[in-house]
C-alpha cells in the first residue's frame, strides 16, 4: 500500500510553500494581523503533530488548510463565548412592554450634511476604517466577510458554524453600531 | 404583519444584500410608512452602503501579508518542534 501514496509532507518547506497562502486564507476571515498570523503559526505545529494521520490522499497544502478551518472555527467559537465587555452598546430595548423599539437616545438623527460627506474621499475612507475597526471583534469578522469580501450567507454559517438567523442579528448589531459610529464620527462634524 | 424596530431595521439591514425575501420586505415597508425612525435607519443605511461600496478596495489593505521577518520567525519556531 505504501506505493500508492501520492503525497507527502515535507515540513522543513511548509513556511516557504504555504504560509503565504494560509496567511491569506485566515485575513480573510480574521482580520487581525498578529491573530492571524498565530493562527497559522499554531496550523503548522498541529499539522506536524498529526503527521502521521496524513494518508497522502489530498495535497499537503489541502490537508493543512483542513486544519487551518477548524482553528478558525474554534477561535470564532472562543470569543463568542467570551461575554463581550467591548459589546456593542444596544440600539433596542430587549424587554419589557416597549421590547423591539429604539432606546430614545439611539434614534438615528438627521444628517444635514449628507450630500456633501458621502462623497469626499481619503477623509471618508478613514472614518470608515475606523468605525469599523472599533467593531467587536465577534461582529467583526461576519460583517467583514459578508460586506467586503462578498462570502455567500451559507458559506460564512459553514466556515464559522452559525446559522443564518445568527448571521443577520450579528449583522443587524453590527450596522446599527456602524450607522452611529459614522454619525458621530462623520456626518454630524 | 405588525413587527418591531428592531426588526424591522434588520430586514433593512438584510435587504442591504438583497437577500431579504419578498414577505420581510412587505412587512418592512408597512413599519416604514408608519415609523419615522426606522425610515431615517433605512435611508442611511443605504447611504452607508454607498459608501462602503465606493471605498471597498481602500478599506483594510494595508498590506495583508507577511513580511520576511516573520516568516523567519516562523520557520524557528517549528524547526525547533521538528
Amino acid at each position: 500500500m505504501e506505493s500508492t501514496k501520492k503525497n507527502i509532507l515535507n515540513p522543513n518547506k511548509w513556511v516557504q510553500l504555504h504560509a503565504d497562502y494560509l496567511f491569506n486564507y485566515t485575513i480573510s476571515r480574521i482580520s487581525n494581523h498578529d491573530l492571524a498570523k498565530d493562527l497559522v503559526q499554531e496550523t503548522f505545529f498541529a499539522g506536524l503533530k498529526a503527521k502521521d494521520n496524513f494518508k497522502g490522499l489530498a495535497s499537503e497544502r489541502t490537508w493543512l488548510i483542513s486544519i487551518l478551518k477548524r482553528k478558525i472555527i474554534d477561535y470564532y467559537r472562543k470569543i463568542n463565548s467570551t461575554k463581550g465587555k467591548a459589546e456593542v452598546k444596544m440600539n433596542f430595548y430587549t424587554d419589557g412592554e416597549r421590547e423591539g423599539e429604539w432606546i430614545e437616545e439611539r434614534v438615528p438623527t438627521n444628517w444635514d450634511n449628507e450630500a456633501e460627506k458621502s462623497i469626499e474621499n481619503e477623509e471618508l475612507n478613514d472614518a470608515l476604517n475606523r468605525c469599523i475597526d472599533n467593531l467587536p471583534e465577534k461582529y467583526a469578522s461576519v460583517f467583514k466577510m459578508k460586506t467586503l469580501q462578498h462570502f455567500e450567507t451559507e458559506e460564512i454559517c459553514k466556515e464559522l458554524d452559525i446559522t443564518a438567523s445568527n448571521l443577520w442579528v450579528i449583522i443587524h448589531r453590527a450596522r446599527t453600531q456602524l450607522r452611529r459610529c459614522m454619525e458621530d464620527n462623520w456626518f454630524k462634524i | 404583519m405588525k413587527i418591531t424596530c428592531d426588526e424591522a431595521t434588520k430586514i433593512c439591514d438584510k435587504s442591504q444584500y438583497g437577500e431579504a425575501s419578498l414577505w420581510e420586505k412587505i412587512k418592512l415597508n408597512i413599519h416604514l410608512f408608519m415609523c419615522k425612525n426606522c425610515r431615517l435607519y433605512s435611508k442611511q443605511n443605504k447611504i452607508i452602503t454607498k459608501c462602503i461600496h465606493s471605498h471597498e478596495h481602500n478599506i483594510n489593505e494595508t498590506c495583508n501579508c507577511l513580511n520576511e521577518d516573520e516568516k523567519n520567525v516562523m520557520e524557528k519556531e517549528l524547526e525547533t518542534h521538528l
